[in-house]
C-alpha cells in the first residue's frame, strides 16, 4: 500500500469511527428524550403510564377555562370531541390560547390521576392547526364514524 | 391587470432560467464561444424579470390590491406602510418569490464579479444556478403563485399580516436568512462546475472562498436576527428553542462552517478536495431540506406555513433530483480530484479535519433529532412524538466544548507538520493562564465554586489567550509591534474576529442558561415582586391605541437593591383586523444582563399575571454573532482575492504553492 493511500485509509477509519460513535450516542440520547404524543381518547382509555412525560393535544373546550383568581393556577379541558382530559397548569398561558382553539400540553399524569402540564403550546398562526392536534381530531372522528351508536 | 404583468414576468424568468440551464452548459461542453457568452446576459434577464415580479407584488401590497389572494391573506388597509412592504415575505408564496429573487441576485453577482475566471467555467456555474432557478420558478408557477387572484369578488379588506411578524427584526430576519441560505447555492454551483471540468485547484478554491464566506456570514446574521426576534417578540424568555424550523438553518450554518475551513485547507495545501465538494453538496442540500420542512407543513413548528401536500411533494422531488444528481456526479467525478496527502499527524490540516468532523457530527445529530419524529411516525404507523431540547443540549454542548478546546490548538498549529513539543511550548502558558484565571475569577465574583461557570470561563479564556498568542507569534519578527499588526492580512483578522465571536456566543449561551432566573406572579396595582437583586412594582395599567392594534400597557417600576433603576412598559396588544393578541415585552438591555417583563392576562379584580426575567449575559450571544459575521465579511474584502485576479489577468498565474500571508510561516525547525 502506498503511504498516501495508507494515510487516506487512516483518515477514513478515523472519520467512520467518529461518526458511528456520535450516531450511537445520539440515538441513545434520543431514546431518553422523546415525548410521546397522546390523544384525549388514549388518555381517557388509561394508555398513559402515570409519571411519564407526554404531550396531549386537542381543542380547548368552550367555557372550560377556569382561572384561580388569587394565584396563577388555571385549569381547562382539552377534548377531541370524543373524550375530555382536564389539564392543570400553573403559569401564564400563551397569547394564542383561546377556547375552541387547538393546543398541545406537555406534562405528566400525576399520581392523583390528573394531567399536570408544565408547558402549554398554542401556534402563532391561528389558521394553522398543529399536525399533532389535527391527527388527534382525525383519529377521534374516524372512531366516531366507525361506531355510529356512540352519539 | 398589473398582477398579471407580474405573473407574466415570472413566466419569462422561468423561460430564461430554462435557457440558462441548458445553453451555456452545452456551449461549455462543445467549446462554443457564442453559447458560452450567453450565460451572463441570460442571468441578467432572469434577475430583471424576477425583480419586476417582486416589485409588482410589492406594488400590489402598497396599493391594497386585495383581488390578489396573497395580498388579501397577508395585508390590511390599516397595516403601516413598512409592514405592507415586509408582508411581501410574510407568507409562503411571497417569501418564495423573494427567495427566488435572492437567488437571481446571487447569480447576477456571480456574473458580474467573475471576470477573472475562465468564461467556460463561469458559464457552467451560472448554468447550474439556472437549473436551481428553473426549479424554484416552476415551483411557484405550479403550486404557489403569489399572483393568484380572488375574482370576481375580491374581499373589501385583507385579513392582516400575522401579528408576530409586525416587528422591526422581522424586516431584516428573512432577507438576511434567505440571502445567506441561497448563497450556498453559489458554492454548490462552483463545486458542480469543478466536478464537471475536473478542475479543482488552489485557484478554484480561491474563487470559491469569498462566496462561501459571504454566504456563511450573512446566514450568521440571519440566524442571529431570527433568534433575537424570537427572544423579544415571542415573549417566552428564550432565544433558541430547537424548533424543527430553526434547526435546518443551524445545520446549514454548521456545514457551512465546516466547508469554509475545509476550503481554506484546499486552497493553502491542496488537501481535502473531494471532501470540500461533498460539504458544498451537503450544505446546499440541507438548505433545500430546510425549505422542505418549512413549507411542507410536515412538522409542528411555530414557523410552519399553512400546509399543502403538493408543495411538499414537489420540493422533495426537487431535493431528490438535486441531491441524487449531484451525488451521482460526485461518485463519477470525485476520483479525478487528486488531493495532496503530505501532512503529519500533528498539523493544522489534522486539526481542521477534527473541526470538520465535529461540525458534521453536530449537524448530523441535529438533523437526526429534527427528522426523527417524521421517521418514527412512518415506522410506527402514525405514533406522534417530539424530541425535546434536552436531546439537542446533550449532544450539542459537549461537541461545542470539544470544538473550542481544539480551536485553541488549531490556531497555533502549523500547516503540514507541527511538533508536539512546539505546541506544548506555545500553549503551555496559555493553558495555565486560562485555567488559573478561569477558576479564580468566577470564585471571586460569586464567592462560591460554580463548576459550570468555571468550565465556560476556562474555555473562553483559552481561545482568547490562544488568539493573543497567535497574533504575538505572527508579529514577533517585525521591528515594531505596530508594524507587525499592520502586516497581518485582513483575512487573518477576519478569522480571529469570527473565532472570538464564536467563543463569545458560546459563553453567553452557557452563562445565560446557568444564571437566568424567572418568576411568574399575579400583581395588584401597587404590589411588587422581588427577583434576584431587583424589585418590580406594578404601578397600574393604561390603554394605548396603535395604528392597527389596541393595547393595555402596564407601568412597571424597577428597582435594584432599593434604588430606582427605570420604568418598563410591557404591553398586551390586540391586533384589530385579525383579532390576534400578542405580548410586547418590556426589556432593559445591558451588556451584562437583560431585565425582561411579559404581561399575561387580567383577573376580575384588576390583578395582572406577568412573568419577570433576569437574564445575565444574554446579549453576548448576539454580540458574538455580530463578530462572527463581521469577521466573515472582513475576510471577503482581503485584497489577496483581488490581487490574484489582477495577476492572472496579466497572464502570470502563480505556479506552485507560495507561502500565503494568511497562513502560519513554515516551522523553522
Amino acid at each position: 500500500m502506498k503511504p498516501h493511500r495508507k494515510k487516506k485509509l487512516g483518515i477514513i477509519i478515523f472519520i467512520t469511527a467518529g461518526l458511528s460513535l456520535a450516531i450511537g450516542l445520539s440515538l441513545y440520547a434520543l431514546s431518553a428524550n422523546i415525548d410521546l404524543f397522546f390523544t384525549p381518547t388514549q388518555v381517557a382509555a388509561g394508555e398513559v403510564p402515570a409519571g411519564q412525560r407526554i404531550r396531549v393535544g386537542g381543542m380547548v373546550k368552550e367555557g372550560s377555562v377556569a382561572h384561580n383568581q388569587s394565584t396563577l393556577e388555571v385549569s381547562f379541558i382539552t377534548t377531541d370531541y370524543s373524550h375530555e382530559v382536564p389539564v392543570y397548569y400553573s403559569g401564564i398561558l400563551p397569547d394564542l390560547f383561546r377556547e375552541g382553539q387547538g393546543i398541545v400540553a406537555e406534562g405528566a399524569i400525576s399520581p392523583e390521576g390528573v394531567f399536570v402540564a408544565s408547558r402549554v403550546l398554542a401556534k402563532h398562526d391561528e389558521n394553522y392547526m398543529s399536525v399533532e392536534v389535527k391527527a388527534a381530531m382525525d383519529a377521534a372522528e374516524a372512531q366516531r364514524n366507525a361506531a355510529p351508536g356512540v352519539y | 391587470m398589473i398582477p398579471e404583468l407580474g405573473n407574466f414576468s415570472l413566466i419569462l424568468a422561468f423561460c430564461l432560467s430554462v435557457l440558462l440551464a441548458i445553453v451555456p452548459l452545452v456551449g461549455a461542453t462543445r467549446d462554443n464561444a457564442l453559447w458560452i457568452s450567453l450565460a451572463r446576459p441570460l442571468t441578467a434577464g432572469v434577475f430583471v424579470f424576477l425583480s419586476v415580479s417582486l416589485m409588482i407584488l410589492t406594488y400590489s401590497f402598497v396599493a391594497d390590491d386585495f383581488s390578489v389572494q396573497y395580498v388579501a391573506a397577508n395585508s390590511n388597509t390599516m397595516l403601516p406602510l413598512q409592514y405592507k412592504i415586509t408582508a411581501v415575505w410574510g407568507g409562503h408564496e411571497g417569501s418564495f418569490l423573494f427567495w427566488t429573487w435572492m437567488l437571481g441576485a446571487w447569480m447576477l453577482a456571480v456574473a458580474i464579479f467573475s471576470k477573472a475566471m475562465p468564461d467556460a467555467f463561469v458559464a457552467r456555474v451560472l448554468a447550474i444556478m439556472g437549473m436551481i432557478a428553473t426549479g424554484y420558478t416552476l415551483f411557484m408557477l405550479a403550486t404557489s403563485n403569489p399572483f393568484d387572484r380572488v375574482l370576481p369578488l375580491p374581499p373589501a379588506d385583507g385579513s392582516d399580516l400575522n401579528a408576530a411578524l409586525q416587528d422591526v427584526a422581522f424586516i431584516m430576519h428573512p432577507p438576511s436568512l434567505y440571502m445567506g441560505y441561497v448563497g450556498f447555492s453559489v458554492v454548490f454551483a462552483f463545486a458542480m462546475a469543478a466536478l464537471l471540468t475536473g478542475r479543482l485547484d488552489a485557484a478554484w478554491a480561491r474563487w470559491c472562498r469569498p462566496w462561501a464566506n459571504l454566504a456563511w456570514a450573512i446566514l450568521t446574521l440571519g440566524l442571529s436576527l431570527g433568534s433575537w426576534w424570537a427572544y423579544y417578540e415571542l415573549g417566552w424568555g428564550g432565544w433558541w428553542a430547537w424548533d424543527p424550523v430553526e434547526n435546518p438553518p443551524l445545520v446549514t450554518w454548521l456545514l457551512g462552517a465546516a466547508m469554509i475551513h475545509s476550503l481554506a485547507a484546499t486552497e493553502k495545501r491542496g488537501v481535502f478536495k473531494s471532501w470540500t465538494v461533498l460539504l458544498a453538496i451537503m450544505a446546499f442540500a440541507s438548505s433545500l431540506l430546510g425549505t422542505f420542512i418549512t413549507r411542507s407543513g410536515l412538522l409542528t413548528s411555530v414557523h410552519a406555513f399553512a400546509t399543502d401536500p403538493t408543495r411538499g411533494v414537489y420540493i422533495l422531488g426537487f431535493l431528490g433530483f438535486i441531491v441524487g444528481g449531484s451525488l451521482l456526479l460526485y461518485a463519477i467525478r470525485a476520483p479525478v480530484l487528486k488531493s495532496e496527502f503530505g501532512f503529519g499527524s500533528l498539523s493544522r490540516e489534522v486539526f481542521l479535519l477534527a473541526n470538520n468532523l465535529i461540525l458534521v457530527v453536530a449537524s448530523a445529530a441535529i438533523l437526526l433529532g429534527t427528522l426523527y419524529p417524521m421517521v418514527y411516525q412512518a415506522i410506527s404507523g402514525g405514533d406522534l412524538i417530539s424530541v425535546g431540547p434536552p436531546y439537542f443540549n446533550t449532544i450539542f454542548v459537549p461537541l461545542m466544548g470539544l470544538l473550542v478546546v481544539l480551536m485553541g490548538v488549531g490556531l497555533i498549529s502549523r500547516w503540514k507538520k507541527t511538533s508536539g513539543r512546539y505546541l506544548v511550548q506555545q500553549l503551555g502558558k496559555v493553558a495555565i493562564a486560562a485555567i488559573a484565571l478561569g477558576v479564580v475569577i468566577p470564585v471571586l465574583l460569586t464567592m462560591d465554586i460554580p463548576l459550570g461557570t468555571i468550565g465556560v470561563t476556562i474555555l473562553g479564556l483559552w481561545v482568547v489567550f490562544a488568539i493573543g498568542k497567535d497574533i504575538a507569534l505572527k508579529t514577533a519578527n517585525k521591528p515594531t509591534r505596530g508594524a507587525g499588526l499592520k502586516s497581518l492580512p485582513v483575512s487573518y483578522w477576519g478569522m480571529q474576529f469570527a473565532h472570538f465571536g464564536f467563543v463569545l456566543t458560546m459563553a453567553g449561551a452557557c452563562l445565560t442558561s446557568i444564571y437566568s432566573i424567572e418568576r411568574s406572579v399575579l400583581l395588584q396595582e401597587g404590589q411588587s415582586a422581588d427577583l434576584g437583586r431587583y424589585t418590580f412594582t406594578f404601578e397600574g395599567i393604561s390603554p394605548v391605541q396603535g395604528p392597527n392594534y389596541i393595547a393595555d400597557e402596564a407601568s412597571m417600576r424597577v428597582e435594584r437593591d432599593g434604588d430606582l433603576l427605570r420604568y418598563l412598559y410591557p404591553q398586551k396588544r390586540l391586533y384589530t383586523a385579525s383579532r390576534t393578541p400578542t405580548t410586547q415585552m418590556g426589556i432593559d438591555g445591558r451588556f451584562l444582563r437583560d431585565l425582561f417583563i411579559t404581561l399575561g392576562d387580567p383577573r376580575q379584580d384588576g390583578a395582572w399575571s406577568m412573568t419577570l426575567y433576569v437574564k445575565p449575559f444574554v446579549r453576548w450571544i448576539w454580540i458574538g454573532t455580530l463578530f462572527i459575521a463581521f469577521g466573515g465579511i472582513l475576510a471577503v474584502t482581503d485584497k489577496r482575492y483581488r490581487r490574484y485576479k489582477t495577476r492572472q489577468r496579466a497572464g502570470q498565474a502563480p505556479q506552485g504553492r507560495t507561502i500565503e500571508l494568511g497562513s502560519a510561516p513554515e516551522a523553522s525547525v
